[in-house]
């Protein structure tokens, strides 16, 4: 199983260090990443495998957001399924 | 790897574009539920419900934090009271509806559908007694449902049932008349009633269903909204590819949870609800997609085709998305839910008359009108004809929630807060109709419901 991150904020020093270590704290092995600037947004996205999860899905997704709220960035992590289901047909 | 163009995209439109789940709602059938011992009728159906839908919200909970999408309302909706409890008097019915309102609260449900009754030809004495009850049943309950279908293309039009629910609607608005009457807001008259819809106050379940069933209603105005403005000043096909596109997607989404939340509930899935279901929230308003389509305000003229081809659009994209696709599907034109529609009302530019021309080309009717308190019962009895004769001729579902506002008129507001919203008094026709709703009987059935 799969899950997309994506972390939107304003670009600050050690973002990407940061959601990098929760991910490994709970276990998420990260299998692609990607970063842009949007407007004035950071926006990252990691594609993370959860085979390794050490926490349930809601525990890994609810601790992540609350993470990137003390960083003051938006992290949600969505199971790829979401997207599959819109994108492709 | 997933396009980070989509990705973007999906999450755009969950951060800024309203994008959720509007209802995930369980239909329970309570047939297995009918004793002649009203004690036991009432425990019985507590039971079920409370067993049935034991993980709803739970569930839902999980499938929000899994997929990163907010499902608004977790409901229920039941076999139609009056059937199940057959042989109550109106003071059993209105015990009956508490004890539905106990079920909901200890559930954590926020509204549960289903205190119905069926009288399209004629009201069986079940049916009698429950209709009887809808005011004291919606006063003293929170989140109990009911409507009342009252004509069929195949059945024709019981105009009895008519009179009798403009009367019913204004003791409604009498015994809730300390909270602007809210007790309308939570009572449907219906034409060509749907057996699976998922969306209040309509929601039943119906007797061709299931024991148990997972519906789905999808959302989505602010992104149709959105997806119509960024596709700019373009003609009206390119219009309709751009509103079809989004609705796919959407639906794509309903089509995902419904089948998650019926494998994790063990329930099976039933329909996805294609509606747009607007909110009072800023940028969740079916109005502003027809502002941004060309309207300067909605109501003005042009409306209806807009709407018109909005719907088709909605449906066009929505049923490529989906297994199965039924309930109500159309766009909603709730007045107090939508804040577009709201504004419009106040200016005066969307009146009582252009929304009923606009309901013969959307789903579903007359909906969250407030209209004067001192509105004369046949008067509202002329307002359901007029809507209910409209989807029976054109075999769709319509219906009717108007709130007569106890003690308000025009140039006043009623509120009725959350997703309810709030709204201008509009106002009515003062010539009376009584003479007419009088006659009593019913309008034959128009001749194109003699298919066979």
């Amino acid at each position: 199983m799969r899950a997309v991150v994506t972390v939107i904020g304003r670009d600050k020093v050690g973002i990407i260090a940061m959601t990098s270590a929760e991910c490994a704290k709970y276990g998420a092995n990260i299998e692609d990443i990607s970063q842009t600037v949007l407007d004035e947004y950071f926006v990252m996205i990691m594609m993370v495998s959860l085979e390794g999860l050490n926490v349930s899905f809601s525990e890994f997704s609810e601790n992540m957001k609350k993470a990137g709220e003390e960083a003051g960035v938006d992290i949600r992590v969505m199971h790829e399924d979401i997207f599959n289901s819109m994108h492709r047909i | 790897m997933i396009n980070t163009r989509d990705i973007l995209e999906t999450v755009k439109m969950i951060r800024e574009e309203n994008l959720d789940i509007r209802t995930v709602t369980m239909g329970i059938s309570l047939f297995d539920c009918i004793s002649d011992d009203a004690e036991r009728l009432e425990k019985k159906i507590y039971d079920k419900i409370t067993t049935t839908a034991k993980n709803l919200v739970s569930v839902c909970e999980e499938l929000e934090r899994t997929y990163g999408i907010p499902i608004v309302n977790k409901r229920i909706s039941v076999t139609p009271i009056s059937l199940v409890g057959a042989g109550l008097s109106p003071e059993g019915f209105v015990k009956l509806a508490k004890v539905l309102d106990r079920a909901a609260r200890e559930l954590g449900v926020n509204f549960i559908g289903g205190f119905s009754a069926l009288v399209q030809k004629g009201a069986v004495r079940g049916a009698d007694n429950l209709i009887s009850a809808i005011p004291a049943a919606l006063a003293e309950t929170e989140r109990v449902c009911s409507s009342v279908n009252v004509a069929s293309t195949k059945a024709g039009i019981n105009m009895d049932a008519v009179k009798r629910m403009g009367e019913i609607v204004k003791e409604c608005a009498y015994l809730t008349r300390d909270r602007d009457s809210i007790g309308c807001a939570k009572l449907v008259v219906f034409a060509n009633i749907p057996e699976d819809n998922p969306f209040m106050a309509g929601a039943l379940h119906g007797i061709g269903e299931p024991d148990s069933v997972i519906n789905v209603g999808v959302s989505g105005p602010g992104v149709v909204a959105a997806a119509i403005r960024e596709a700019g000043d373009c003609d009206f096909s390119t219009l309709a590819e751009t509103i079809k596109r989004i609705a796919f997607k959407i639906t794509r989404v309903g089509q995902l949870i419904a089948a998650e939340a019926s494998k994790r509930l063990g329930t099976p899935y039933g329909i996805v609800d294609l509606s747009l279901a607007p909110t009072p929230a800023a940028g969740d308003s079916v109005a502003e997609i027809l502002e941004n389509m060309g309207l300067k305000t909605c109501g003005t003229h042009g409306t209806t085709a807009a709407l018109a081809m909005l719907n088709d659009a909605v449906k066009k994209g929505g049923v490529m998305a989906s297994n199965h696709v039924g309930g109500l599907s159309g766009a909603f034109i709730p007045v107090s839910e939508d804040r577009g529609m709201i504004d419009a009302a106040a200016k005066g530019v969307l009146t009582l008359d252009k929304l009923e021309a606009m309901t013969a080309v959307c789903s579903v009717g007359l909906d969250m009108i407030a209209i004067p308190g001192d509105t004369d019962a046949t008067t509202i009895s002329g307002i359901i004809a007029d809507e209910i004769s409209i989807g029976v001729v054109n075999t769709k579902t319509t219906a009717v929630r108007v709130i007569p506002v106890w003690g308000k008129g025009v140039g006043e507001s009623a509120e009725f807060g959350g997703l309810l919203g709030y709204a201008p008094i509009m106002p009515v026709k003062g010539e009376s109709c009584a003479d007419f709703i009088n006659r009593g009987g019913r309008i034959p059935a128009p001749i194109h419901s003699l298919k066979n």
